[in-house]
C-alpha cells in the first residue's frame, strides 16, 4: 500500500490527510513536532484571553485519528533524503515515505535585532509560544509593561491579548497608520483610532532599535530607532510577520527560495514530493496573490487540492477570488476581491469610501475608474455575504449594482441596523459631487 | 458612546482584575437582600413582612443592575468573554461546585420538603420563608404564600434582572437584545401575573381555573391533560373552555406554523420560561456544556425516552379520564386510544414516505419512538381499565413522570447542575417539547444557520459558547448549514464568532442542507466536479 506522509499537522497537512482518507484507503502519517493533535493556530489567542481552554481549539476529537486509520507521529524531521525517500529524526529510527507533502508552515521573523534572543522576549506562532507567554506575561504584576513590535495582524491579536489581563501595552509600528501597508488610508485611520481607544499607547511609524537586558539576561527596556526614547518593559513581542518554516530541507535537493517552491500543481523540482500551506511558495504568483500565502483558508485549499492529486487525478491549484478576514479588538474586517492601498494601487483603480458616525464601521469599494468594474470591497463592523460576491465577481458586475444590491449580500445577525441606504445616499451624493 | 470615541492614551487606570469598589457596594448589597431572604428561612420574626421582602427584593435587584453596569457600560459594545475559563464560577472550579449544590439543595427542599421553607400544612398559616412572601401573594390573587408562589416570584425576579444583565452584555446585537426583551416579557406576563389574577378570579364560584401558564404547551406542561386541569377548566365557562381550546390549538396547529417559519427558536430562546432562566441566569455557564460525541449520542436516547414516556403518560392519563366518566363525551375512551394509534401511524408514514433521506440514521430513532408508543398503545387497548393501566394506578403513571421528569430532570438536575453541566441540561436531554420542536425543525422548516463560504478560521469559539453542545465548528468549517434538531437559535454561536461565518436565518427549504466537500473560493472547477458528482 502506498504510504503517504505529510511534515506538519497543520490546517494544511490535516486537511490533506482528511481528504486523502476520504478518497482512498492509502496508508497515511502525519508527523509534527508542535503537538499530538491537530489545533486551531487561530485560536491561540482565545486560550490566553481565557474565552477557551486549549482543548476546545482542537477541531476533531482524539479519537477521530484512529477510528479514520490516520497514524501521528510526534516527532522533528530533521532531513529529507529524496534519493531514498526516507524521512532522519533526530531521536528515532528513520521512516520511508512513497509520497511526501510538506506543510511545515511558518516560523516568526526575527530582523537580527539587539536583544532579540533575551529572556521575555517572543513571538506568537506555536502552542510552545502560548506557553512561554504565559510565564513571560502572566499578569500585570509580573509583566508591567508589554511591547510589541510589527503592527501586523499578530500584532494586534498579541494587544488584544495582554490587554484582556491588564497589561498596559506599547505597540511600534513601522507604517504611518495602522497596517496602512495593505489597508486603503481611510480604512487603516478606522482601525487605528479604534486601538487607541482601546488604550493601547500606539507608536506610529517607529521603528526597534534594540532591546536592553537587566543583570539577568532578561528584558529591561527597548529603545526606538527614530527618537531614541527608551521604554522600559518586561516583555517584549516580535510579531513582524512570519516566514516559511523549511530550515531542515536546507540540506536536501528540494527546491526552495523563501519558501519550497512549487508549481501549479503544487509539485516541487523533486517528483513525489510537494509542498502545500504556508510553507509553499508559487513559482509564478497567480493572479494578484502572492507567492507565499501565509493564511488559513489557501492552506486549506491546497489540502483539498493536492488529495485531489495523489488520490484521482492531477489538479491544478487555482483558488477563486481572494477573500479574507481578521478581527481588530471589537471590529470585525472582512474583504472579497482586491482592495489595493493607494501605494500599490493601479492608477485606474479608484475608491468609494463610507464612514458611519459611529466610527465603527466603514465599507471601501474598490472599481476600475474607466469601466466601473467592481474590484473589490472591505468591510469593517457589517458582515457580508462570500456566496454573494463571488458571484457579482464571476459575472462581472459594476459598482453601481454592487452599491444598489448591497443589502442582497448583508449577513448581519437579523434585527441589526441596516446600513445599505446611508451607503447609497453617500455613493449618490459624491457621485453628483463628481459630475 | 461618547466615551468611546474620545481617544485616551492615559494608561494611569488599569483595570484591576478582581472587582472594583461599585462592584464590591453592588454585591453587598445583593447579597444583603439574599440575607434578609436567609433569615426569613430561619423563621427571624419581621414585624412588616410586606416591608422587609420588598427591601429585599430591591436590594437583590438593585444590586444586580448597579453590578452589571459596572461590569459592562464603561467598557465597548463587543463580546465579552475574558476570563471566562479563568474564573471559579463559570469554568468548574469551587465556586461553580457549591452554587452547583446549593441550587440542587434548593430545588430538593423546594419540590419536596416545602415545609422547610415554612409552608402551613393542613390549615395552619405560613411561616418563614413563605410567610415573607404573604403580603405579595395577597396583594396579587388574594390568597396566602405557597411554595410555587415564592418560587415563581424569585424566578421571575431572576430573568427580569439577569436578563438586564445579558441585554448589556450584548450592547452591540439587537437579536440578542429582543429576544432577551421577549423572554422577560412572557415570564413576567405570561407565567407570573396572568396566572395570579386566574387565581383571583377563582374567588368566585363560577371560576375554578387550574394554574395555567398560557404560553406553556403540551408536553411540557404535561399537567393540561390531568383531570384535575380539565375539570377545572370545564367548570370554568366560556374562559375555562376557550383556555383548553387554545392549549390544544398550540400544540396542534399554533406551534406547527411558527415552528415551520421561524424554527424552535420562537418558543425556546424567545418565549419558554425555561428557556428564559437558561439564558439569562444560566449566560455565564452556557460554555460548559458538553461538546462530545458521545454527549450527543446520550443526548438522542434520553430525550427520545423522555418523549416517548409522555406521550405515553398523557395518552394513558387521557384514556383513564375518559375511561371514568364514559357518559359525558362524546369521545369513548377506546375510540381516543383508536385515533391517536391512527394520528400517530398518519404522521410518522408521512414522514418516512417525504422525509426519509433527510433524516438518515435518526430515521432509527423516530421508528423505536414510534414503535414504543404503538405497542403501548396497543396493550392500553387490551388491558387497560379505567383502575389499572400497564398494570398499575395511572396516577402512579402521572406522579412518576412528575416525579422524575417534572422535578427531578426539570428542576433539580436541570437548573441545579447549571455550574456543571451547562445551562440548558433540561432542554437539551430532558425536554419533550424540545423534542417535538425539534423533529419538526429538522424537517420542515425554514429556519437554518447558514455559514459564510469560506471564512471560517476554524477556531472554536462558536462550539464552545453553544448552550445546546452542537458542534457548530465541525459544520461551519466545512461551509455547510447548520440543521439540527436541537438548535434553540439563541444565536450566541453567531454572535461571538470573530469571523462573521454564521447567520441565523429563515429562508426556502430548498437546499437548506448543504453538504460542501470542497470550500467556496477553491478552483471552481473543482467544485462543479464534486457537486455533480
Ligand atoms: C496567532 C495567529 C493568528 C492567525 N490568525 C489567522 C487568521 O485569523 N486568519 C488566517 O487566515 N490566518 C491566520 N493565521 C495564519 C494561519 O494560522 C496559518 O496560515 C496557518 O496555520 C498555516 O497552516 P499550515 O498548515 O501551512 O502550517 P502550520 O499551522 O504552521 O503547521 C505546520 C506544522 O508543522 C510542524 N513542523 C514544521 N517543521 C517540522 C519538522 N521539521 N518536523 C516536524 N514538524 C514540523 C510545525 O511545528 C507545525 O506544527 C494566524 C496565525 C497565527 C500564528
Ligand atoms: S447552534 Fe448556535 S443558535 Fe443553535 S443553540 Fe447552538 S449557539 Fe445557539
Ligand atoms: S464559525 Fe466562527 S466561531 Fe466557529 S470556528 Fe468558524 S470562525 Fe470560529
Amino acid at each position: 500500500m502506498e504510504h503517504i506522509v505529510i511534515i506538519g499537522n497543520g490546517i494544511s497537512g490535516i486537511t490533506a490527510a482528511r481528504h486523502i482518507r476520504k478518497l482512498s484507503d492509502k496508508k497515511i502519517t502525519v508527523i509534527s513536532a508542535e503537538s499530538e493533535y491537530f489545533f486551531s493556530r487561530t485560536a491561540l489567542m482565545y486560550v490566553y484571553m481565557g474565552h477557551m481552554t486549549f482543548s476546545h481549539t482542537q477541531p476533531y476529537e482524539n479519537w477521530f485519528w484512529t477510528k479514520n486509520n490516520i497514524t501521528l507521529k510526534k516527532a522533528y524531521v530533521q532531513a529529507v533524503d529524496t534519493d531514498n525517500k526516507t524521512l532522519h529524526f533526530s531521536d528515532d529510527s528513520p521512516l520511508r515515505y512513497d509520497k511526501l507533502i510538506i506543510a511545515s508552515g511558518s516560523k516568526p521573523n526575527k530582523f537580527g535585532w539587539p536583544g532579540e534572543h533575551l529572556k521575555g522576549v517572543q513571538g506568537l506562532y506555536s502552542k510552545p509560544d502560548l506557553e512561554l507567554l504565559e510565564i513571560n506575561a502572566p499578569n500585570n504584576k509580573i509583566c508591567k509593561r508589554a511591547v510589541i513590535v510589527g503592527g501586523g495582524l499578530i500584532g494586534i491579536e498579541l494587544a488584544e491579548m495582554l490587554s484582556s489581563r491588564q497589561i498596559p501595552v506599547t505597540f511600534l509600528v513601522r507604517e504611518s497608520s495602522f497596517w496602512n501597508n495593505v489597508l486603503p488610508e481611510n480604512d487603516s485611520q478606522l482601525v487605528t483610532e479604534h486601538i487607541k481607544n482601546h488604550h493601547i499607547d500606539l507608536r506610529l511609524s517607529s521603528n526597534l532599535k534594540e532591546i536592553k537586558s537587566d543583570d539577568h539576561g532578561k528584558v529591561k527596556s527597548i529603545v526606538i530607532e527614530e527618537t531614541g526614547e527608551e521604554i522600559p518593559c518586561n516583555f517584549v513581542g516580535l510579531t513582524a510577520g512570519v516566514s516559511p518554516n523549511i530550515n531542515f530541507l536546507k540540506s536536501s535537493k528540494i527546491n526552495t527560495n523563501k519558501g519550497v517552491v512549487v508549481n501549479r500543481f503544487l509539485e516541487t523540482n523533486i517528483e513525489d514530493v510537494y509542498a502545500i500551506g504556508d510553507c509553499a511558495e508559487q513559482l509564478e504568483p497567480i493572479g494578484n496573490r502572492r507567492s507565499i500565502e501565509a493564511v488559513w483558508y489557501t492552506g486549506r485549499m491546497m489540502g483539498e487540492v493536492i488529495a485531489q492529486t495523489i488520490c484521482i487525478q492531477k489538479m491544478p491549484y487555482q483558488p477563486s477570488h481572494w477573500f479574507n478576514s481578521a478581527k481588530f479588538f471589537d471590529i470585525e474586517y472582512q474583504t472579497y476581491g482586491w482592495v489595493n492601498n493607494e501605494k500599490n494601487k493601479p492608477e485606474c483603480e479608484s475608491h468609494f469610501h463610507w464612514k458611519d458616525k459611529d466610527h465603527l464601521k466603514c465599507i471601501t469599494i474598490a472599481y476600475n475608474k474607466n469601466t466601473n468594474a467592481f474590484l473589490g470591497i472591505n468591510a469593517f463592523g457589517i458582515r457580508l455575504r462570500h456566496e454573494t460576491f463571488e458571484t457579482w465577481l464571476n459575472e462581472g458586475r459594476d459598482v453601481d449594482y454592487v452599491i444598489n444590491h448591497l443589502e442582497e449580500a448583508n449577513f448581519d445577525p437579523e434585527f441589526s441596523k441596516t446600513y445599505h441606504p446611508k451607503i447609497q445616499n453617500a455613493y449618490n451624493r459624491q457621485l453628483q459631487h463628481e459630475l | 458612546m461618547s466615551t468611546e470615541k474620545q481617544i485616551s492614551m492615559s494608561l494611569a487606570k488599569p483595570e484591576s482584575t478582581g472587582l472594583s469598589l461599585t462592584q464590591k457596594v453592588a454585591l453587598g448589597l445583593g447579597l444583603a437582600g439574599l440575607f434578609i431572604l436567609m433569615l426569613a428561612g430561619f423563621n427571624t420574626y419581621f414585624p412588616n413582612k410586606g416591608l422587609f421582602l420588598t427591601l429585599s427584593l430591591v436590594c437583590i435587584a438593585t444590586g444586580t443592575i448597579i453590578f452589571s453596569n459596572a461590569l459592562y457600560l464603561n467598557k465597548s459594545k463587543g463580546i465579552k468573554n475574558d476570563g471566562v475559563w479563568f474564573k471559579s464560577i463559570s469554568s468548574r472550579g469551587t465556586l461553580g461546585w457549591i452554587t452547583g449544590v446549593f441550587l440542587t439543595g434548593f430545588y430538593i427542599i423546594l419540590y419536596f420538603y416545602p415545609e422547610y421553607l415554612g409552608l402551613g400544612i393542613s390549615g395552619n398559616s405560613n411561616s418563614g420563608l413563605i410567610a415573607l412572601f404573604d403580603p405579595l401573594s395577597k396583594l396579587l390573587n388574594g390568597n396566602p404564600a405557597s411554595q410555587w408562589f415564592v418560587y415563581g416570584t424569585l424566578y421571575t425576579l431572576a430573568i427580569l434582572i439577569f436578563g438586564y444583565k445579558f441585554i448589556l452584555k450584548y450592547r452591540h446585537n439587537r437579536y440578542q437584545q429582543l429576544r432577551t426583551i421577549s423572554v422577560m416579557f412572557f415570564q413576567l406576563g405570561f407565567a407570573f401575573l396572568i396566572p395570579e389574577f386566574m387565581s383571583r378570579l377563582n374567588q368566585s364560584t363560577e371560576y375554578n381555573l387550574p394554574y395555567y401558564d398560557l404560553k406553556s404547551m403540551w408536553p411540557l406542561n404535561y399537567y393540561l391533560f390531568d383531570s384535575w386541569s380539565v375539570n377545572g377548566l370545564l367548570s370554568s365557562g366560556n374562559l375555562g373552555l376557550a383556555m383548553l381550546i387554545f392549549g390544544i390549538l398550540s400544540i396542534f396547529v399554533i406551534s406547527p406554523i411558527l415552528t415551520y417559519k421561524y424554527g424552535k427558536r420562537w418558543y425556546c430562546s424567545w418565549v419558554c420560561g425555561c428557556g428564559g432562566l437558561a439564558e439569562t441566569v444560566g449566560d455565564p455557564f452556557r460554555q460548559l456544556s458538553s461538546k462530545k460525541q458521545s454527549a450527543w449520542k446520550i443526548e438522542r436516547w434520553l430525550i427520545h425516552t423522555v418523549l416517548v414516556f409522555s406521550v405515553i403518560m398523557t395518552i394513558a392519563v387521557i384514556y383513564s379520564y375518559l375511561d371514568k366518566n364514559p357518559s359525558n363525551y362524546w369521545l369513548s375512551s377506546k375510540a381516543f386510544l383508536m385515533g391517536s394509534g391512527l394520528l400517530l401511524t398518519l404522521l410518522f408514514s408521512v414522514v418516512i414516505l417525504f422525509k426519509r433521506h433527510e433524516l438518515g440514521k435518526d430515521a432509527r430513532y423516530g421508528a423505536i419512538d414510534y414503535f414504543i408508543i404503538i405497542l403501548s398503545l396497543f396493550i392500553l387497548y387490551v388491558t387497560g381499565t379505567s383502575e389499572q393501566i400497564f398494570l398499575i394506578k395511572p396516577s402512579s403513571l402521572r406522579s412518576a413522570y412528575g416525579f422524575y421528569i417534572g422535578s427531578i430532570f426539570s428542576g433539580v438536575i436541570g437548573t441545579g447542575f447549571y455550574p456543571i453541566l451547562g445551562n440548558r441540561v433540561w432542554c437539551r436531554f430532558g425536554c419533550p417539547m424540545a423534542a417535538v420542536l425539534g423533529f419538526q425543525q429538522r424537517l420542515f422548516s425554514k429556519f437554518r444557520i447558514t455559514t459564510n463560504g469560506g471564512q471560517c478560521i476554524s477556531c472554536g469559539n462558536c462550539s464552545t459558547y453553544c448552550e445546546m453542545g452542537i458542534d457548530v465548528r465541525a459544520y461551519a468549517q466545512k461551509g455547510e448549514n447548520i440543521v439540527r434538531s436541537s438548535c434553540v437559535g439563541c444565536g450566541i454561536c453567531s454572535a461571538v464568532c470573530p469571523r462573521g461565518v454564521l447567520k441565523l436565518e429563515n429562508s426556502s427549504m430548498k437546499g437548506r442542507i448543504n453538504a460542501n466537500e470542497i470550500l467556496l473560493g477553491n478552483d471552481v472547477n473543482l467544485i462543479d466536479l464534486l457537486t455533480k458528482k
